[in-house]
């Protein structure tokens, strides 16, 4: 007891497990050591929380990810001090790209031995402070659950992200005063959800009167929650306008929407960039100019005005200068502008948007997505086509993907329905981030049909945690593209450099099957386009994790693409050119 | 196939050569930052401006309000005006700041930076050092038989203006703050 308050002491490790209830968590993702025995210690004794053992560090990262992109809520990872804390730097660093909130519980060495070289010290804080939205070393028990909440505030307010805790052993085991979420005052770090409402006004005038309007939509609709997709829809059938989505943004939309036009981008299709080049509205919402979407900046459509609602000021004018920048929440600000916009008599510029809808639909007769699939190869795209027409009217699917041309495919080809259903790499293209991502996902969805489409070569970078996949029945689906190169980079080196594969290749692969057997789960290999459907069907219809090991052409090249450094109507169309359904050079430039 | 028609064996390209073209008069601003004065947060402000390849030409920081654990951390910098609303936009969303202030822009503001000078000479140079000392206000803080420390303070160009006219005379040493600033006026 307290002698001052009369208040109950538990330990630091207690105020942990108790912080972590009191905020909701039901699941953590992590690996035991010498600095966070105190806490594994607590967790083995209750049972509220589900701790998920992974096989390195930076998986328990991507799962905490993955459950969160999935749910909505913050993950949690933990972790111990020195290799265990560097090991889930990447994973720190792809959250922060992404903005996806989680939260990751470090130990660190005692505080008395801080700065001494200790075993198994490193500078936590320091090293990811960089890669962090905020980051805390608790050198007082008595500040610990203080800190522990905020930390789940400053992860899931404004733009997400992750947020790093670091806990001396000492600190673990010395004992203080809990404070539960309510008890704690309010944090001074309020961002502002409300947009400016005369910046919104204007916006309402600009879709009243715009002739070529587009709607590019991002990561920050997912970010803003289901109610902020559920008003995006509303607008965009109310008014009619047509929108695209980068890669982090599918699914705010659904695929199957009238208004659709696939994702844009260096690898999007080619209405969107088209429309993205020609249009004379563009209305950002929640998506950050990325250089993936712009191209070269100086020709990135040049003759829109452009919109940018986002939640963040330092995305505002960091890429692409602004006319009616606007701050604040997605979801917010699309309430305001719906029912502004309602209320002055919902009007567009009917005859101008159908004239643009008639462009928009010639440069869909590109068909920029087209391929054949001819002979015993399977390709690669029909691989993803047929993955999608068994799994989409499942009512659970949930897919990850790697990173690299398989990843481009399932954006292409897939079509998402509702947000939280995608979960990829954006920002840091991190190879090895989908397979632990999936089992996160499956983790919050136990029913879910959830499968991680990967290339061998980012699939193997994370392969230990098909053992965590086998000890806790996680029945994901690995559908692997095994195209036997780094294929990414095998298309760059072709485009960029000559053709020569300089380390491209993916030497002494090991055989899926055995691996999946050694991993005591189930391994099936595909090689033949006829045996493709049958080999689908039997993956799904295992109940259990599997490796589906689908030997696709070697040197397919992911197309549409536009060349860094190029504009939008500039744009690489492979075979839809080839195959002479457009005069090549003349119908690509407007 | 090698669509982009490059030579074989041209290196030129780069795959990242995406450099914004628009690129307006650089300008020199001074931010006032004002931060929990909690472990690390000078790192995270330093973090942000090395991170980002931005200027920092100087900076103070010392707590102003002992209370609220406050400090005031000055920075001055220079960049194109988008740079400088960047590094605005940036610092604001640090979580322990909690006010981000353009003195540049929120009208002329009082700068001042404090400065030591250690002169070393005798007869003539050491008269002549003195009466500069006069005319810049400049206060003898420590002396010897053959050597002066001066106390200045002032705006930067007039620190500069000093340190050019010492140096022929036998400035040996200098020391500098780095500018702390108000607005002026009653806001
Ligand atoms: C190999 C590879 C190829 C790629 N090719 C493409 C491509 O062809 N096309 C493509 O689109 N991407 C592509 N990407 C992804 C690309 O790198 C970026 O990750 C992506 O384009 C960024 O998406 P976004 O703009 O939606 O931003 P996000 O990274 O999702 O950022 C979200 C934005 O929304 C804001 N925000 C967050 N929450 C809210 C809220 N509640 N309210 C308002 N705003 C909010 C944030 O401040 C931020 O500005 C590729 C990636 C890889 C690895
Ligand atoms: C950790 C990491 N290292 C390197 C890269 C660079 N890279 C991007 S894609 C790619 C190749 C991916 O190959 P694979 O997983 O087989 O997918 P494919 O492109 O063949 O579909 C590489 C090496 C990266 N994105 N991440």
């Amino acid at each position: 007891m307290n002698k001052q308050t009369g208040a109950r002491q538990i330990t630091g490790a207690q105020m942990v497990v108790k912080a972590l209830k009191d905020q909701g968590v039901d699941t953590v993702f992590g690996y035991p050591g010498g600095a966070v025995l105190p806490i594994y210690d607590e967790i083995f004794q209750q049972n509220d929380i589900r701790h998920f053992l992974v096989r390195h560090e930076q998986a328990a990262v991507h799962a905490a990810e993955g459950y969160a992109r999935s749910t909505g809520k913050p993950g949690v990872a933990l972790v111990t001090s020195g290799p265990g804390a560097t090991n889930a730097v990447t994973g720190l660093t792809d959250a922060l790209m992404d903005s996806i909130p989680i939260v990751v519980l470090t130990g660190q060495v005692p505080t008395f031995m801080i700065g001494s070289d200790a075993f198994q010290e490193a500078d936590t804080v320091g090293i990811t402070r960089p890669c962090t939205k905020h980051n805390w070393l608790v050198k007082d028990t008595d500040a610990l659950p203080r800190v522990i909440h905020e930390a789940f505030h400053v992860a899931t307010s404004g733009r997400p992200g992750p947020v790093l805790i670091d806990i001396p052993k000492d600190v673990q085991f010395a004992s203080g005063t809990y404070v539960g979420p309510k008890q704690v005052e309010t944090s001074h770090y309020q961002p502002r959800l409300k947009g400016d409402i005369e910046a919104i006004e204007h916006l309402v005038e600009l879709i009243e009167t715009a002739e070529r309007p587009i709607f590019y939509t991002g990561g920050g609709v997912i970010n803003s929650g289901r109610a902020a997709s559920q008003l995006l829809r509303e607008l965009v059938e109310a008014t009619g306008f047509p929108i695209t989505s980068t890669l982090m943004g599918l699914g705010a939309y659904p695929a199957s929407g009238k208004h659709w036009l696939g994702m844009l981008g260096m690898h999007g299709l080619y209405e969107a960039n088209m429309a993205m080049h020609d249009c004379d509205l563009m209305i950002n919402i929640g998506a950050r100019f990325d250089d993936r979407i712009t191209g070269r900046i100086d020709a990135f459509s040049p003759k829109s005005q452009k919109v940018h609602i986002d939640i963040d000021p330092s995305s505002i004018n960091k890429v692409v200068k602004t006319d009616v920048p606007i701050l604040g929440d997605v979801a917010h600000v699309l309430e305001d502008a719906l029912r502004l916009w309602k209320a002055r008599g919902r009007k567009v510029n009917t005859a101008k948007l159908q004239k643009w809808w008639s462009q928009i639909e010639q440069w869909k007769t590109v068909k920029c997505l087209s391929y054949k699939q001819e002979g015993k190869i399977i390709r690669p795209q029909y691989a993803v086509e047929r993955l999608e027409a068994l799994t989409k009217d499942h009512p659970n699917r949930f897919i990850c993907t790697e990173v690299g041309q398989h990843q481009m495919w399932a954006a292409q080809y897939m079509g998402f329905e509702d947000p939280n259903r995608w979960m990829t790499s954006g920002g840091l293209g991190t190879m090895g981030y989908g397979q632990p991502a999936a089992m996160g996902v499956q983790v919050a969805h136990p029913d879910g049909l959830v499968i991680n489409v990967a290339g061998e070569a980012s699939w193997l970078m994370n392969m230990q945690e098909m053992g965590t996949m086998v000890q806790y029945r996680l029945p994901v689906k690995q559908f692997i593209l095994n195209n036997e190169r780094l294929g990414m980079v095998r298309q760059w080196q072709e485009l960029l450099h000559g053709e020569r594969y300089s380390s491209s290749w993916s030497e002494a692969l090991p055989d899926f099957v055995k691996l999946a057997e050694a991993f005591g789960a189930k391994g099936i290999v595909c090689s033949d386009p006829d045996d493709l459907d049958d080999a689908i069907r039997e993956m799904l219809a295992h109940d259990g994790p599997v490796i589906f090991d689908c030997l696709v052409a070697k040197h397919e090249n992911c197309f549409p693409m536009i060349p860094s450094g190029k504009a939008h109507n500039e744009m690489l169309l492979g075979e839809a050119e080839t195959q002479g359904v457009i005069d090549a050079k003349g119908s690509v430039l407007v | 196939m090698s669509p982009l028609k490059l030579k074989k064996g041209s290196t030129s390209h780069s795959a990242y050569n995406l450099r914004p073209t628009f690129s307006d008069v650089s300008e020199r601003h001074t931010i006032a930052v004002i931060v929990d004065n909690e472990a690390g947060v000078l790192a995270r402000v330093i973090g942000l401006f090395s991170g980002r390849g931005y200027n920092i030409e100087s900076l103070t920081v010392a707590e102003v309000d002992h209370e609220g654990h406050l400090s005031r951390i000055t920075v001055v910098t220079t960049g194109t005006p988008q740079v400088i609303e960047q590094i605005k936009a940036q610092l604001g969303r640090i979580v322990p700041v909690h006010d981000v202030r353009d003195l540049t822009v929120e009208g002329k503001a009082v700068e001042r930076e404090l400065a030591l000078f250690k002169v070393q000479g005798t007869g003539d140079k050491r008269i002549e050092a003195l009466r500069l000392a006069e005319i810049f206000r400049a206060n003898v803080v420590d002396s010897t038989l053959d050597s002066f420390v001066f106390e200045i303070t002032g705006d930067v160009g007039k620190i500069d203006a000093f340190a050019d006219l010492m140096r022929p005379i036998g400035l040996v040493e200098m020391a500098r703050t780095g500018v702390a600033a108000l607005s002026r006026g009653n806001q």
